[in-house]
């Protein structure tokens, strides 16, 4: 059979990892780019009906890949990425564990990562180190050994204060439990405490999203995330909207919500830094979100995680079987790759920075898209301050519709 | 058979029958056709192919015939006063649809006799009956057939009793067959040389024959089918078209049987099929008298006209970039549609196109599907209309085939096309056929029970109220036992207006309709409603209005999109999110303007396809 020539070497059988994985082109500004480690734990207690992540409630999926094991297999990848990296392994200034469900795993496995992140790679002194936890699987005890570990920073999935809409989305937790572990997370001594939320659930109302707004400011929180909730295709939250059981989230709806959260938070001190993230203060934000909006370097360790150096993109399978397998074999767990043209991070830059509260400089837009930024201020868009200081900066109206300002500023 | 009586040029009249079966579509007649061919041994069943005369694929597909084929036949009956004597029956097959009244009516003219066959399970319908008094009106004998015998479902008893009720007739006088099974066949033969008068016409006069049908090959040019009805034609004369005079040089003469086999000559009665090699079969008009150059008749035989277009709509390009590909297609069409007509327009909403003429809706259909099929192209059509004559007060007159080109100053009156409408259905319906063809400003002018449980309905009806959706309505109100013929039936004056849907204050072209007054708000809701459906939200309000002239009747309003944003966009989204946003950048680009407001292509689709034409008499 003929094989299109690759543009890459192509992540098949010669897909060793070592020195030689990253092409040359990818491996310039490695040093001078800042750099983090994101680690995806695969794993959840149960599937949540509108979650479409990586992850799965089995505990036993396969040599390497059970629950058990799962941590020493993430560190085969850190490991073969410190390889791979080289003498040009840059100083990681993040860490972020994500998931699933990473507080699934014994508080010691992930201290057993991050020591190994510490062994392998250089790492700031100053590293934010942050991983997602579900209410109802971290309590006093496991916070302090995460903090006593190293993390700096626990970000907890609330999602409603509603009970009703908490079962909606098929989260276990009861309503006042997540707020009870931000205050354990306080007394374990993180300085850096997130609860996200999820808003326009089906059934959800003015009244519950109110709730729960404050029952997020009645936490010792320093960082909020409120998302929309997207229904997923292929989730079972979008069979059920399919056969008609629960009504699609009314966009309108979720604009209203959106700007009673952003008055809210504004008003209790948290101001937006992107579009679905607000902090008290720019310390506050979360570090390791904010290198992927700059279009930075890092790496992502588990089965489907995401990575970009240096304009090159990879992903990696997606089962813990097969990701545990390649990883055994010595091979590149990277499903795919792609290779960025300046096209393609023209766009992404816009498509990135123009979520961000501090915008995109007007110089990254070209002719026509500047004069279509201009006429964007005259629409109420973006801000015509930052826009006299030479920002495309998207206004309240203009967060709401960011895609259409992305489309119509990008070439 | 070289040297019989029955030889193609050499066959006395009197042994000749020509004759053409009128029927309902389903109810058999290509099937019946076929076991004629093969009971007559001029095709072995084995050579069958089924429906053989229907030669085109959307024939075949939808198991309806477009284009008039007609067969000559040997047949020596068994039977009567002429049992045991060679004979030469001439098959000419009719179109079944009312859109080609015309052509079914030339091919009547060409016929003695007339064969109607009616399904023993569903008995007559609309069309059948139209075309039956079309028959009867030409003195053409009928011969009574019932078919489908064989179906479990068949009522010969009750349907055998209607057909003697209508054509006057003995219910024992109606042949029952089985065009599945071939019996009674050969029965059926003998009745048509029994009861069919043989051809009668001057040998010595100069030669007239009507042409009853012309197709177009692309290896032969246009065939031309004939009957004659004076004297002779025979192959290397020129001859004559008597509508316009022009001559051509016989290069083919011959006869169906049943591939073209060529002859000699054709004489008094016979019929069969020319070639002059010319291209295009406006050049060979159905209708027409051909004569021949050097001995001219002086009398055509009547009853040639042009074909008149009656529906009117806009064929766009989906890509426009496909433009030149449909006028392509559509000249290629028109070699073998003498019928179509058509010139380029160019609407702002949809680009460059064509407004096309039609004879009727299954014209309209047809064309679409083979434009679509034969030339891949993705068509939009916009809503049929008809042709308006428009008096203004100054007293001049404009003909509108377009709402677009509806004149704006003062108009003193308004003609619409009407018809005569025929519905028969089962008695129970009558008050809902009623119903419904008053409110498409229908009067009623006669009824008849042509059974106790099964009515006829004429009406004159508006030919523009029911190119729209009337044979949709008319079916689903009877539960699909309607069936529907219509002939022109000249204009009358009417309240029309136009309404123009407009999105942002702009009117587009392509939503202009004509209605009547009293349904101008109707129409308005309905468009501006759907309208409100399909434009996706913009980042500022879309007013869609309907107005009439100046006036405003309804209104709807598109709300500005509030949310345009994904909520999420970390590490692993980046990739997908440029992909969705290059998709949708691509999107944008197919979008039409109009005005401010995008709307994308699908919309149009959408918009004017539920107001396209009902799938009359499939």
């Amino acid at each position: 059979m003929d094989a299109p020539v690759p543009l890459l070497p192509a992540p098949a059988a010669a897909d060793r990892l070592g020195p030689d994985w990253l092409p040359g082109p990818a491996r310039e500004g490695l040093t001078s780019t800042p750099f983090g480690l994101y680690v995806h734990v695969p794993f959840c207690a149960t599937r949540c009906g509108y979650c479409d992540f990586n992850t799965y409630t089995a505990d036993e999926l396969g040599p390497g890949a059970g629950r058990a094991e799962y941590a020493g297999t993430a560190i085969a990848e850190l490991r073969a990425a410190a390889d791979v990296l080289g003498p040009d392994r840059p100083t990681v200034s993040t860490v972020f564990v994500g998931g699933g469900t990473p507080t699934l795993l014994p508080a010691d496995d992930l201290a057993a990562v991050l020591a190994a992140v510490r062994e392998l790679f250089p790492v700031a002194d100053d590293v934010e180190v942050t991983t997602e936890a579900n209410p109802e699987s971290v309590g006093p005890a496991s916070l302090a050994r995460l903090r006593e570990a190293g993390f700096t920073r626990v970000s907890l999935g609330m999602q409603s204060a509603a009970e009703h809409v908490l079962a909606v989305l098929d989260r276990r937790h009861t309503p006042g439990r997540a707020v009870a572990a931000a205050h354990e997370a306080r007394a374990a001594g993180f300085e850096h405490v997130n609860l996200d939320l999820i808003y326009g659930a089906p059934g959800e109302t003015d009244a519950d999203w109110t709730a729960s707004l404050d029952a997020v400011l009645a936490a010792p929180v320093d960082h909020v995330s409120a998302y929309a909730l997207i229904v997923e295709p292929g989730t079972r939250l979008a069979r059920r909207v399919a056969r008609g059981e629960l009504p699609m989230p009314d966009d309108d709806v979720l604009a209203d919500r959106y700007e009673l959260a952003d008055a809210t938070l504004r008003a209790a001190g948290f101001e937006w830094y992107e579009v679905s993230n607000w902090a008290t203060s720019r310390t506050a934000r979360c570090r390791h979100n904010e290198l992927y909006w700059a279009d930075a370097h890092w790496w992502g360790i588990g089965p489907g995680a995401h990575s970009h150096v240096g304009g090159l993109r990879w992903w990696n399978v997606k089962h813990p079987a097969a990701y545990a397998d390649r990883l055994a074999r010595g091979e590149s767990p990277a499903a795919d790759r792609e290779l960025l043209t300046d096209a393609d991070r023209a766009l992404e830059a816009v498509m990135l920075g123009l979520r961000l509260r501090d915008g995109l400089p007007l110089d990254r837009l070209s002719a026509a898209g500047r004069a279509r930024a201009a006429e964007a201020v005259v629409r109420g868009l973006l801000e015509p301050g930052a826009h006299q200081a030479g920002r495309a900066v998207l206004t309240g109206r203009g967060r709401l519709l960011a895609d259409a300002v992305v489309r119509d500023l990008s070439d | 058979m070289a040297g019989t009586v029955t030889t193609p040029a050499a066959t006395d009249p009197a042994r000749i029958r020509n004759f053409c079966i009128i029927a309902h579509i389903d109810h058999g007649k290509s099937t019946l056709a076929d076991r004629m061919l093969e009971v007559t041994g001029i095709i072995e069943a084995r050579q069958m192919r089924a429906q053989y005369l229907d030669r085109m694929d959307i024939e075949r597909e939808r198991g309806i015939t477009i284009k008039a084929q007609n067969v000559r036949l040997p047949w020596r009956p068994e039977s009567g006063e002429q049992a045991g004597t060679e004979h030469v029956l001439h098959m000419i097959d009719t179109p079944g649809h009312v859109d080609f009244t015309y052509e079914v009516s030339r091919s009547l003219a060409a016929c003695e006799g007339a064969v109607l066959l009616v399904d023993a399970a569903q008995g007559i319908e609309a069309q059948t009956l139209a075309n039956l008094y079309l028959a009867l009106e030409n003195d053409l004998t009928i011969i009574p057939v019932l078919n489908k015998i064989d179906l479990p479902a068949a009522q010969p008893e009750r349907y055998a009793a209607e057909l003697a009720h209508i054509i006057g007739c003995d219910p024992d006088d109606v042949l029952r067959v089985s065009g599945k099974t071939g019996e009674g066949v050969p029965e059926l033969l003998d009745a048509i040389v029994t009861q069919i008068p043989a051809p009668e016409g001057a040998a010595d006069a100069p030669a007239r024959a009507m042409i009853f049908d012309s197709v177009y090959d692309i290896y032969r040019g246009v065939i031309t089918y004939v009957r004659v009805v004076d004297g002779r034609i025979s192959a290397r004369e020129r001859i004559k078209m008597m509508s316009t005079g022009a001559t051509h040089e016989l290069l083919e003469i011959g006869v169906i049987s049943p591939e073209p086999k060529p002859v000699d000559s054709l004489g008094v009665g016979e019929v069969g099929y020319f070639i002059t090699g010319v291209k295009d079969v406006r050049q060979s008009r159905v209708g027409d008298t051909v004569t021949l150059q050097h001995r001219p008749a002086e009398q055509s035989l009547g009853g040639y006209r042009d074909p008149k277009p009656m529906v009117y709509s806009g064929l766009y390009p989906i890509d426009g970039s496909e433009y030149q590909l449909l006028r392509e297609s559509l000249d290629k069409l028109l070699l073998n549609d003498a019928a179509l007509v058509y010139e380029p327009e160019t609407s702002a909403a949809l680009g460059f196109g064509f407004r096309v003429g039609f004879l009727g809706l299954l014209h309209l259909e047809i064309v679409r599907e083979r434009l679509e099929r034969e030339s891949g192209l993705s068509l939009i059509s916009t809503a049929p209309n008809v042709v308006y004559r428009v008096v203004m007060e100054d007293g001049t007159e404009r003909t509108v085939t377009n709402p677009s080109d509806w004149p704006g100053g003062k108009i003193a009156t308004v003609h619409e096309p009407v018809v005569s409408a025929t519905i028969i259905a089962p008695s129970d319906y009558t008050g809902t056929i009623m119903e419904l063809c008053q409110s498409r400003r229908g009067s009623l002018t006669g009824m008849d029970y042509l059974s106790e449980s099964r009515v006829e309905l004429r009406y004159t009806l508006p030919l523009g109220e029911i190119i729209f959706d009337f044979f949709d309505a008319l079916k689903s109100r009877t539960r699909g036992y309607a069936s529907l013929d219509y002939a022109e039936a000249g204009e009358q004056e009417a309240q029309l207006v136009k309404v123009d849907i407009l999105l942002q204050g702009e009117p587009v072209d392509a939503f202009s309709a004509i209605v009547h007054k009293d349904k101008a708000y109707s129409y308005g809701v309905m468009m501006a409603g759907k309208l409100r459906e399909l434009i996706p939200r913009q980042q500022f309000e879309v007013p869609i209005q309907a107005a009439v002239g100046s006036r405003v009747i309804a209104r709807e309003t598109v709300r500005a999109i509030r949310k345009d944003v994904l909520a999420k966009c970390y590490g692993g989204d980046i990739t997908r999110k440029r992909k969705l946003l290059e998709k949708q950048k691509e999107g944008k680009k197919r979008m039409k303007m109009v005005g401010r407001v995008e709307v994308p292509q699908e919309a149009f689709v959408a918009a004017l396809s539920n107001a396209e034409p009902s799938k009359t008499g499939k």
